[in-house]
């Protein structure tokens, strides 16, 4: 295993190491030792949650680029962004099972959906994506697994199992291959915009909080999560990719320049929508904003969400990431963790004011606690670390045995577009 | 002609007004409540009776009084807005759960059906009164003192069910759920008026079926005095306030 991936490895297997504490609690008190309460019910798992959705939705929308809209040049991180969306998906959905007061009953929401529910109708699509994104990544690496099955050794053993059975094939099969990749791809597009905007719809429908309630909310999130899994994919192609930012250096840049527009259309509707809130006088639409920028967790919004994803990035992407690899996939790296401010500031400031005013004093009791500051306690984080322990494995194990970076042949590109 | 005049307790006559109700089919009637601003003392009588009632954990508060200090020194005043949950004829709480474990029974009460309830907690966020609560497995006294007192264990007789929580079972329904104010289902179908009705000292509050025009609190509901909390938002709630 390369280097780079042994060491995202450690990391996660320390993550688990330290989270896997805070699991057993989760499991054995349930959300007994939880930050958040009624007032805040939903918290720093939902943050997690939504940014992994992103993260996930934005990565496979770019591999579409490569795989529906024929953009060549992205071609070398095809198969990196369907997986990557793969394992964002699996963790944010762990994220958000272990969010349930009962988590043994999710698979309710099959049997008995209330479909005038947006978060019935998004975990619908999560699943249909799940399965779409098994199968599109299955198609693009089978002809690698059954060649692969030739070699010895667990990788072999590895691919004789996953290919199913497929043979090598002629150039013309992988063609045909390639053309169910893209009758794949071409249903996960809208499928990805449905989900995430329905991940933004489902905050956006709640008429009690202002700070949600507006048809910006997802767009808002189908924005960010193109700039997030644009970003991720960046930093993916620079670093884990060998020498990416100087082999596949017009790559990064390239995807530098997408990552640029992404961030200046976020920038957009962030300043549109703080400017109509801020310019009332209606607390329910000023005290979430005022919250962000200036309450107590001020510095999410400056430092994480204004310098890290968004201010620098940009700054650097229009000055030295115009020509270094490095450079570009640096600042991606930085918004791309960065952007988990964004998703804060997305979920809490909701909660920025009492349903009814005076309501905050009116009973104070444990996990009833108006007046309180939300902090996640270390439970909190500890479940946080497991699952995203979870994630860097699944990412450096599938990506050490996956046969991900190989490029599909020019020649059956040629052929395919010539058939066509 | 001599006036007649009604002498009756309003307990009596709502209790009477319940009876009535009863006779009639489920989805005939329409539970309301009508509560006198005017009248509220803020004793906070019916908030305890409710926690008594229902047996409801720390954290989890189906009925509140608000209070808020009006006008500056030397002319202030305290007013006292007590809130249970608004059983809305439009529930958000409602629309927004994927499982359909929560719901608005025929007679407008909205439920939730602890069996079922997965704990997402999208309900909570939805309600615009703060009405749910969530059951996070606290205790008054387990894992605080060395002994748990039995009004810590002692069941809940919500939903004509009995519903038991235990230290040692956090796992188990209702904890992990949402919880709201039923308008106490469970004693109104013993012909009982809801506990924070029959505890409140000041008379401040009414109970009734809204689609019984004779009822106390039909009648009471139609004074010009009435609002509803955020009208606005289309919720259509059953609790009226008198000002
Ligand atoms: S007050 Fe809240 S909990 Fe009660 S019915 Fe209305 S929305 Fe639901
Ligand atoms: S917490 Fe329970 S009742 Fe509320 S929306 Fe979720 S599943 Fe439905």
């Amino acid at each position: 295993m390369r280097k780079r991936l042994w060491l995202i490895l450690a990391v996660g297997v320390i993550a688990l190491a330290f989270g896997v504490v805070g699991m057993m609690d989760r499991l054995r008190f349930g959300l007994l030792h939880v930050g958040y309460g009624t007032p805040i019910p939903w918290a720093l798992w939902v943050v997690f949650y939504i940014y992994f959705i992103g993260l996930s939705a934005g990565a496979f929308l770019i591999s579409s680029l490569v795989y529906v809209f024929g953009f060549k040049q992205y071609e070398a991180i095809g198969r990196i962004a369907v997986f990557t969306a793969l394992v964002s998906l699996i963790t944010a959905l762990l994220f958000i099972w272990v969010d349930l007061g009962h988590m043994e009953r999710f698979t309710e929401v099959f049997t008995r959906p209330g479909f005038h529910s947006p978060l019935a109708w998004i975990v619908w699509l999560y699943t249909a994506y799940f399965f779409l994104l098994v199968a599109e990544a299955w198609f693009l690496m089978r002809r690698s697994f059954a060649r692969g099955a030739r070699q010895g050794g667990l990788k072999g053993g590895l691919y004789r199992i996953l290919a199913l059975g497929t043979q090598e094939g002629t150039p013309a099969d992988e063609a045909r291959d390639m053309r169910i990749v893209r009758v794949l791809g071409s249903i996960g597009v809208p499928l990805a915009i449905a989900f995430h905007g329905g991940t933004g719809t489902v905050f956006a429908v709640t008429i009690a909080r202002a700070y949600w309630y507006s048809g910006l909310f997802p767009l808002l999130f189908l924005v960010s999560a193109l700039a997030s899994g644009g970003a991720l994919l960046t930093a993916v192609a620079a670093f884990i990719i060998p020498n990416g930012y100087q082999r596949h250096r017009e790559l990064v840049i390239s995807l530098g320049r997408l990552l640029l527009i992404l961030l200046l259309v976020e920038v957009l509707m962030e300043v549109a929508e703080f400017l109509v809130s801020l310019y009332g006088t209606a607390p329910a639409h000023t005290a979430p904003i005022q919250e962000q920028l200036f309450g107590p967790n001020w510095w999410i919004f400056w430092m994480l969400g204004l310098i890290g994803a968004v201010g620098l990035p940009m700054l650097v992407l229009v000055t030295a990431g115009r020509r270094s690899g490095l450079a570009v996939g640096l600042v991606a790296l930085l918004s791309a963790i960065c952007f988990i401010g964004i998703r804060w500031n997305i979920v809490l400031p909701g909660f920025a004011l009492p349903e009814l005013p005076g309501l905050e004093y009116a009973l104070v009791e444990p996990h009833l606690n108006y007046l309180a500051r939300y902090t996640p306690t270390i439970m909190e984080w500890q479940v946080s670390a497991f699952a995203i322990g979870i994630a860097l494995i699944l990412f450096a194990v599938g990506y050490h045995l996956l046969p991900l970076e190989k490029e599909p042949s020019t020649e059956t590109w040629q052929r395919q577009e010539v058939s066509r | 002609m001599p006036v007649e005049v009604e002498t009756k307790s309003m307990t009596i006559r709502m209790l009477e007004d319940l009876h009535r109700a009863l006779q009639k089919p489920l989805e005939e009637r329409r539970w309301g409540m009508v509560i006198d601003l005017r009248k509220c003392v803020g004793c906070n009588a019916c908030t305890v009776a409710c926690k008594a009632e229902n047996n409801t954990p720390p954290g989890v508060a189906y009925h509140v009084v608000i209070e808020e200090e009006i006008g500056q020194y030397p002319n202030v005043a305290r007013r006292f807005l007590p809130r249970p949950c608004m059983q809305c004829e439009h529930p958000p709480c409602v629309k927004v759960c994927p499982v359909n474990a929560t719901y608005r029974r025929p007679d407008g009460i909205v439920v939730i059906d602890y069996d079922v309830c997965i704990g997402c907690r999208y309900c909570l966020t939805a309600c615009p009164y703060g009405a749910r609560s969530f059951d996070f497995g606290d205790f008054y006294t387990a894992g605080h003192t060395p002994e748990v007192a039995a009004y810590d264990t002692n069941p809940s007789f919500e939903y004509g069910r009995l519903h038991q929580r235990l230290p040692g079972r956090l796992n188990q329904s209702p904890i992990g759920n949402a919880r709201k104010c039923t308008f106490c289902i469970h004693r109104l179908e013993k012909g009982m008026l809801p506990a924070c009705i029959t505890t409140c000292l000041g008379g401040a509050r009414i109970f009734g079926d809204l689609n019984d025009p004779k009822s106390l609190a039909a009648q009471m509901a139609a004074s010009p005095r009435v609002v509803r909390l955020k009208e606005e938002l289309g919720t259509e709630p059953s609790v009226y306030y008198l000002l």
